[in-house]
């Protein structure tokens, strides 16, 4: 082809313009000097300075917390919005229930965040823990409903009708057989909802009181008074999590593949 | 693979005992979807020990009289009595039939073991019996060394044979099979249907089969239902079903044959021991020994298989003999049969079979030849439906 020799410019370009700055995040974060732009040696010290900072750390545990916690009901909500959307193709006020499952995703969040807040100053909550954890289910299962909602479409609802067929009940069916099954959809979208709860900064803002700064919050707010090379440290932490979380993903998803493939082989080779 | 054929076979037809009870009822059924109606005002006996097979074309309600069945669908009109009970309103995981999919449904996560022992675990039967009835199920459709492989790992043949495993381990009053054969290729297809027949005897359970394979149906069954828009057309054992269908529909629709189109010239009038009509079919006479409520100047249809109208190239001594001139116009060689396609002086075709009983023949019929075709009287079916 013509136009090959022109590729590994582009992608050149495409990467760097990806990339660079996270690697000079990166690499600023090892650096001696105290200014974040001046490269003065390596050195470790910001990251002892991190985990000594208990402000950061603080606000690392509530985002971990808040991460887990709204993850975990988001996609127990998600999946069973999906479930009815998928199985239940004709109820009163489907399209109205669709629609509204959907709305977090393009509502912005500055709406969504403002909501919340004003809902919670009716009810007379005190903010905190508790009411970010709150709002970031009520935006995370709506990631975890799409996710769920395009696996249940491809899958085989004979498997299901025969387990009613052979004597199980439709909650234990649901457990034995449709769970195990769409587990992996379930799981991805757990990812995704921690992940979205990991950097929200607007909703959070909003949602939380006195005691419960998220990560997102407490960089925006040092990051106002200066960027520290602190900040880059944690910030290269995170973005080590994200990335070993992703490899350990695809290498789970190429393994499963060739146990695909492993089998299909096994069974062409039919009666051995 | 050598296989005992197990005991020989009684003759079994319940119904055509009037003391005989019912064993599954489908009482004037009726099934809507929206405006479409699957199942139409449709009643059905099904008697015990039966291997019975519903028949027709994709659509014509089969699958939906099935699923009635099994406890997926409700009727909207009428009900269905299992042993005299009314089934209505029973969910399907407490009805005693069970089912093999034509997906064959498969749980991927199991093992061929944990497959079969899936709905006897329900039954809460304890660890040994399960085990039993899961080495029993195994060795019935021979596939002991299989036990431990997950379904993915199993070739179209081998999975079959797991879903009715799993489908027969729970003993079910009745086993509903939905196109049980279609995935597989010919041969296998022909091998399992005798299988499925001889596990059918061994164990004496009524099967309920759903398919559009006319050719397994008639292999298979004890009787036969055909089915057309959502109602039977004719329920009857498999050599009735080809030998006397009951429409042109169930006649077109099993096996080959030559349909004319003609009227009715002189009625049902005895000559000796059996009734003989006439008809005149666009010019053609063709006296059928058959007894027939049709009067002169009716439009019926005159029906002949393929494999009993004789070619020649002879004119037939017998002069009163049902007979028609033509010239071959193909010919198809099947090995074990011909068939022959004639074309009557008004371009109507009409195929004959011949078996080809020696392997070399003096004078072969071949293309342009002008032939006579011959049937004798009880040969052919007027059809008035």
């Amino acid at each position: 082809m013509k136009s090959a020799r022109f590729d590994p410019i582009v992608l050149t370009l495409g990467f760097a313009f990806l990339y660079i700055p996270i690697i000079i995040l990166v690499i600023y974060s090892f650096n001696a000097s105290r200014l974040v732009t001046v490269w003065g040696g390596f050195s470790l010290q910001w990251y002892a300075a991190m985990w000594s900072n208990e402000g950061l750390m603080d606000a690392a545990w509530v985002t971990a917390r808040v991460g887990v916690l709204s993850a975990s009901i988001g996609t127990v909500f998600g999946t069973m919005a999906a479930l009815a959307l998928v199985r239940y193709s004709r109820f009163p006020g489907r399209t109205i229930f669709s629609g509204m499952i959907y709305a977090p995703l393009v509502m912005p969040e500055v709406i969504t965040g403002l909501s919340l807040l004003l809902l919670f100053v009716a009810v007379n909550v005190d903010r905190g823990f508790w009411t970010v954890t709150i709002a970031h289910t009520t935006f995370t299962m709506c990631y975890v409903a799409i996710v769920v909602q395009s696996r249940l479409l491809t899958f085989d609802r004979s498997l299901e009708e025969a387990a009613l067929d052979l004597g199980c009940p439709p909650v234990k069916t649901f457990f034995k057989i449709t769970l195990p099954l769409i587990l992996p959809a379930v799981l991805a979208g757990w990812m995704l909802a921690f992940t979205l709860s990991l950097d929200d900064l607007v909703i959070a803002s909003f949602t939380t009181g006195p005691g419960a700064t998220t990560l997102p919050i407490k960089i925006y707010s040092q990051v106002r008074l200066g960027v520290t090379p602190e900040i880059n440290a944690i910030c290269t932490i995170l973005i080590g999590l994200v990335t070993v979380s992703v490899v350990v993903a695809s290498i789970a998803s190429k393994r499963a593949e060739l146990r695909r493939i492993r089998d299909e082989h096994v069974a062409l080779r039919g009666t051995v | 693979m050598a296989k005992s054929l197990g005991p020989v076979k009684r003759k079994f037809e319940p119904w055509n005992d009037p003391n005989a009870q019912p064993f599954i009822r489908f009482e004037n059924i009726t099934k809507k979807y929206g405006d479409f109606t699957a199942v139409s005002n449709l009643s059905l006996d099904i008697y015990e020990r039966e291997f019975f097979s519903l028949l027709g074309p994709s659509g014509c309600g089969k699958t939906t009289l099935m699923r009635m069945l099994a406890g997926f669908e409700d009727p909207t009109k009428g009900r269905i009595l299992l042993q005299g009970n009314d089934i209505s309103g029973v969910p399907p995981y407490r009805r005693p039939t069970n089912m093999m999919f034509q997906s064959y449904a498969l749980f991927p996560h199991m093992t061929v073991e944990k497959n079969i022992a899936f709905g006897l675990e329900q039954d809460r039967l304890s660890k040994g019996e399960i085990e039993a009835r899961v080495q029993e199920m195994l060795k019935l459709v021979k596939l002991e060394e299989f036990a431990k492989r997950k379904p993915g790992q199993l070739s179209g043949g081998q999975r079959q044979r797991v879903a009715l495993a799993r489908s027969l381990a729970k003993r079910p009053k009745v086993l509903l099979l939905d196109e049980p054969l279609g995935a597989l290729d010919r041969k296998l297809r022909e091998e399992t249907q005798f299988e499925l027949m001889d596990i059918q005897h061994t164990l004496g359970l009524t099967f309920l089969i759903v398919t559009h394979d006319q050719e397994e149906a008639m292999t298979v069954s004890d009787r036969i239902a055909v089915m057309d828009k959502g109602v039977i057309v004719q329920v009857d054992t498999p050599a009735e079903i080809y030998e006397a269908p009951n429409s042109r529909y169930v006649a077109d629709f099993i096996g080959d044959i030559n349909i004319m189109e003609g009227t009715v010239v002189s009625p049902a009038v005895d000559q000796g021991s059996q009734a003989v009509v006439t008809l005149d079919c666009n010019g053609l006479a063709v006296a059928v020994e058959q007894e027939c409520a049709a009067i002169p100047g009716d439009r019926v249809a005159f029906a002949i298989r393929p494999e009993k109208v004789r070619i020649s190239p002879d004119q037939p001594a017998d002069a009163s003999a049902n007979a028609a001139q033509g010239e071959v116009w193909d010919i198809g060689y099947l090995g074990d049969f011909s068939i022959f396609l004639v074309s009557l002086s008004d371009g109507r075709i009409v195929r004959a079979a011949q078996a080809n009983v020696s392997r070399l023949v003096d004078r072969p019929i071949t293309f342009g030849d002008m032939v006579w075709l011959t049937w004798p009287k009880d040969a052919g079916l007027v059809l008035t439906r």
